[in-house]
């Protein structure tokens, strides 16, 4: 018994590169250190150190390592570093990519579009200059981006005649620091990076006082795989396809396996489904899906299923939380403040809901991780423990439960802004606060001018009201289409709501009979309050069965009157289906004249000449026509900015 | 009992789905999933996933197709992301200076993927002006005959993003880019103020006239692009095997690339030149290396 490789590749390339990331603060060395182990690896492109050395020559400075980054022009006139570069180098052992994040304050969103990828990081700190400002809040974002393998390096112990106490002394205060914060440093390591010491070789010459691994080995001992797989299953659905007749949901599994038969339960909405199977293109014949893994998948049963929802097993202990808000570490990169109460937009895998801060809790000086006094705003920079709130549900975990479940950004004025990991579900008292008037956030809430326009509506919403009115015979599905719709948009986070003929008639309608003048009043109350709904930002599915072209024109008449889409959807079914069907006995009562002017039996119905919407119903099943008039609200109403 | 192995697969190492055997051997109540993933197998994943965010972000979207070996997995990538469909349509950017051979294969290749090809050629320079490798600067002429013409592209259709093949090894300059690269109306890009990008959330927000370079390949190098050709078994042009004695390692415009020398006429003897060679990929493209800092200029201005 034996497993056969299929290919070929060297151990190298078999395995994931381990992603470092080097941060600091400025001039502590991180070019240096990156120049130096790019050297000593031997992974410098050839003619490039002869580049450098001439270089070097003609800005009259010695020799630099650093140079080897600082390919752009601006950046040799300045010596500072100014965007995340991204290079591979390898050592025996394996491939790495190493990321070098600027150290520079104004410099921090690249910083973190490098430190956020990495698997294990290299925080620098100069012997010389001891732990700064910047060392103490690097280590911070480490650990809010969650990189959990760290490993400082003591870097210039060349300038402080490799004395030993030098080197304890910073140990020990960033030792402190780390403590408080949570997060565990592997190794400390002194090092030189302009000498070479501690880097590939040990530096038994100069710093003899210490035996612990070099920058090299210690950079070796990290692990780059990953556990993703045992964690309770989590695909956040990225787009549905039509492609080839096939509804085909795809996304990337962030964390657990996936197998074809797997129930799935798709939140938020709690709908449910099976796997039939994987699509795959020159794929593996497997049937099966692992962490990591961008999929495609068909479902047995079609549900409403759209980008945003996440996807867990059944059979997975652990579903994701949903919620309206939740408590999270936030830090802010701006350029603009955020106000308390501020609409923003926030994504959380391929969710996007309207969200703001609700609360500063608390304001952070990351250097020092003294609490400041909480301002009603966020500054660039700024690191804050808030309470969000979003306006729809949204689904998530708790980023120490679920990491990349448990993460977001914020979109202030069209750019990624901010960022944070959630740290606690929202409790309702904590909503009661945020929302009392004379808070902060109340206060925002104020609009200058009062009108609430039809536009604003949409806007919040993310979609505009407009009415679905169903016709059709009594049994030709109506009503169970509507509420099938009506769960599913609401689920989906749409302001919508449902006018069935039963329902009116009970209340709003009670005093009126059946007879044509009856029927006419019945239909233009009914579209008298649609609109109201409609003016007011929802979507209306009314299920009557309006049988007049008359009455139906009259309510198109008045619903267009006021600006608001008007669908005509005719449930399409022979009387002899819905005679068949007979759900509620009625047919049976009208044939037996228990019921007099019953449509289709001893009134008439007037089909639709031109309908904007037809579900031939005795064609296609319940789930099939909820699909078409989902898809073709979402075309017609969905909010386009 | 047997492990069974997944013969051409997308995680191709050993894949045992022990449903019929193993739980003998372990007493484990469900069939195992475990799969050794390779770099490649993450670097192809992470590509999907852009990819199908791309498509997700962007009702117009184009592909830009050299025909060149990075072109080509992309287009294998696009077909992977989208079961096999390209749901938009690939431009070529014609400099009227292509190899023969090249020409040769964009007419085979998109009648074999079915391409929807868009071919572009900015006539205004090349014949109303007379641009030209004989009498211009090859700087003056790639910026005219290729950044120019994707320009000009890029107006006609209105296409809000353009996906392409560039990777972060390629130089230094490329390595600070973004996976999802906003562009100005000028179709400048502002390096020095690129938006933060991190936790796979892109930037996908953009005014009027700005379009975004949408990067798959940002992570791969040149040696992962040969290892998954070998893999996956990617078509690709006989030019970068070696004919008596040279290869071309990069091809570009023909006046102004350059083969080197190269007994790799296969893809295993290619990945094994690489894996020991220390010479740049683009070392035989002439216009990188015309003055100091050329791809910079280049980029700045729209280059890919």
């Amino acid at each position: 018994m034996s497993a056969v490789r299929t290919e070929n590749n060297s151990i190298t390339a078999d395995r994931r590169k381990l992603k470092i990331v080097v941060v600091g603060h400025v001039d502590h060395g991180k070019s240096t250190l990156i120049g130096r182990i790019f050297f000593d690896t031997d992974s410098m492109p050839e003619g490039k150190i002869e580049a450098i050395r001439k270089a070097s020559e003609a800005e009259g400075m010695p020799f630099e390592y650093a140079f080897l980054l600082d390919a752009l022009l601006e950046e040799q006139e300045q010596n500072i570093t100014i965007d995340t570069t991204q290079i591979p180098f390898r050592t025996a052992k394996r491939e790495y990519v190493i990321i070098d994040a600027p150290g520079h304050k104004e410099f921090l969103k690249n910083m973190i579009t490098g430190a956020a990828s990495a698997d294990a990081a290299v925080l620098l700190i100069a012997a010389s200059e001891g732990v700064r400002e910047q060392s103490r809040r690097h280590g911070y974002l480490l650990k809010l981006l969650g990189v959990r393998q760290v490993v400082v390096a003591v870097n210039k112990m060349d300038l402080v005649g490799y004395d030993e106490a030098t080197f304890r002394r910073v140990v020990a205060e960033y030792r402190e620091f780390l403590e408080k914060i949570g997060l565990a440093a592997e190794r400390f390591v002194p090092i030189s990076a302009r000498e070479g010491d501690n880097i590939a070789a040990r530096a038994t010459e100069t710093m003899p006082w210490y035996d612990g691994p070099t920058m090299l080995e210690t950079l070796d001992a990290f692990d780059s795989s990953v556990d993703a797989d045992d964690l309770p299953l989590r695909l956040p659905i990225q787009d549905v396809y039509r492609f080839d007749a096939r509804r085909i949901l795809v996304g990337r599994i962030e964390t657990g396996v996936l197998r074809v038969g797997d129930s799935l339960v798709f939140q938020p909405g709690d709908r449910r489904s099976t796997v039939a199977q994987f699509e795959r293109w020159h794929g593996p014949d497997r049937d099966f899906a692992v962490a990591g893994e961008s999929v495609a998948l068909t479902l047995t049963e079609q549900i409403f299923a759209e980008r945003g929802q996440i996807a867990t097993t059944a059979r997975a202990g652990m579903p994701p939380r949903t919620g309206m808000g939740f408590s999270a570490s936030l830090f802010w990169m701006g350029p603009g403040d955020l106000s308390v109460g501020e609409r923003v937009r926030l994504k959380l895998a391929t969710q996007e809901v309207t969200a703001r801060v609700a609360r500063v809790e608390r304001l952070l000086d990351a250097s020092t991780l003294e609490t400041q006094e909480v301002r009603s705003h966020l500054a660039r920079n700024d690191v804050a423990e808030v309470l969000i709130e979003t306006e729809r549900p949204i689904a998530f975990d708790l980023h120490d439960e679920v990491p990349t479940l448990g993460r977001f950004v914020l979109v202030h004025q069209r750019r990624v802004a901010g960022g944070g990991i959630i740290t606690g579900v929202r409790t309702d008292d904590a909503a009661r606060t945020a929302s009392t008037p004379g808070s902060s956030s109340a206060r925002n809430l104020v609009a200058v001018d009062s009108r609430v326009t039809f536009e604003e509506r949409a806007r919040r919403n993310g979609h505009r009201g407009g009415v679905l009115w169903l016709t059709g015979l009594s049994g030709s599905g109506k009503s169970t289409i509507a509420a099938t719709v009506h769960r599913a948009l609401f689920d989906a986070g749409w302001q919508v709501t449902l006018l069935d003929g039963d329902n009116l008639r009970h209340g709003l309608c009670a005093d009126l009979g059946f007879s044509p003048e009856d029927r006419a009043e019945n239909i233009r109350r009914a579209a008298q309050v649609a609109r109201l709904f409609a003016e007011s930002g929802l979507v209306v599915l009314t299920a009557l069965i309006s049988p007049y072209r008359s009455d139906r024109a009259a309510a198109r008449d008045v619903l267009q009157q006021g600006g608001i889409d008007f669908f005509e959807v005719f449930v399409d079914a022979p009387l002899e289906v819905c005679e068949e069907r007979d759900p509620k006995g009625l047919y049976r009562r009208a044939r037996a004249g228990e019921i007099r002017e019953f449509t289709g039996i001893s009134s008439p119905y007037e089909p639709p000449v031109a309908p904007d919407i037809v579900l031939p119903t005795a064609r296609q099943s319940v789930e099939e026509s909820a699909r078409a008039l989902i898809d073709e609200i979402e075309s017609q109403l969905r909010f386009q900015k | 009992m047997s492990l069974r192995t997944t013969e051409r697969s997308g995680l191709p190492a050993d894949v045992v789905d022990g449903s019929d055997s193993l739980d003998s051997l372990f007493g484990v109540d469900e069939p195992t999933t475990r799969v050794d993933r390779t770099h490649l197998d993450y670097l192809e994943n992470q590509s999907l996933h852009i990819l199908r965010e791309a498509y997700h972000a962007f009702s117009r979207l184009c592909m830009p197709w050299s025909m060149g070996k990075d072109s080509n997995v992309l287009i294998w990538l696009a077909k992977k992301a989208f079961c096999g469909h390209i749901p938009f349509p690939v431009l070529h950017i014609d400099t009227t200076y292509e190899f023969p051979e090249m020409l040769e294969f964009r007419e085979w290749a998109t009648q074999h993927y079915g391409l929807n090809l868009i071919v572009k050629i900015n006539e205004e320079a090349r014949y109303g002006r007379g641009i030209s490798y004989e009498t211009h600067d090859p700087v003056t002429v790639t910026h005219e005959l290729k950044s120019v013409a994707l320009q000009q592209a890029l107006s006609e259709h209105r296409w809000d993003a353009l996906i392409t093949g560039i990777r972060r090894d390629e130089d230094s300059t490329r390595a600070k880019e973004r996976y999802f690269s906003p562009r100005s109306a000028d179709y400048a890009w502002d390096y020095k103020d690129q938006p933060p990008e991190f936790w796979g959330q892109f930037t996908t927000d953009i005014q009027p006239g700005e379009h975004v370079r949408v990067q798959p390949l940002l992570d791969w190098t040149e040696v992962d692009i040969w290892r998954y050709i070998r893999r996956e078994n990617i078509p690709i042009p006989g030019m970068y095997f070696a004919r008596d004695g040279k290869r071309y390692r990069s091809l570009g415009c023909w006046p102004i690339t350059h083969p080197v020398k190269s007994d790799a006429d296969t893809i295993e003897k290619i990945i094994a030149e690489l894996e020991a060679t220390r010479v740049p990929e683009r070392a035989g493209r002439a216009q990188d290396h015309h003055e100091r800092n050329a791809m910079q200029k280049l980029r700045a201005r729209g280059f890919m």
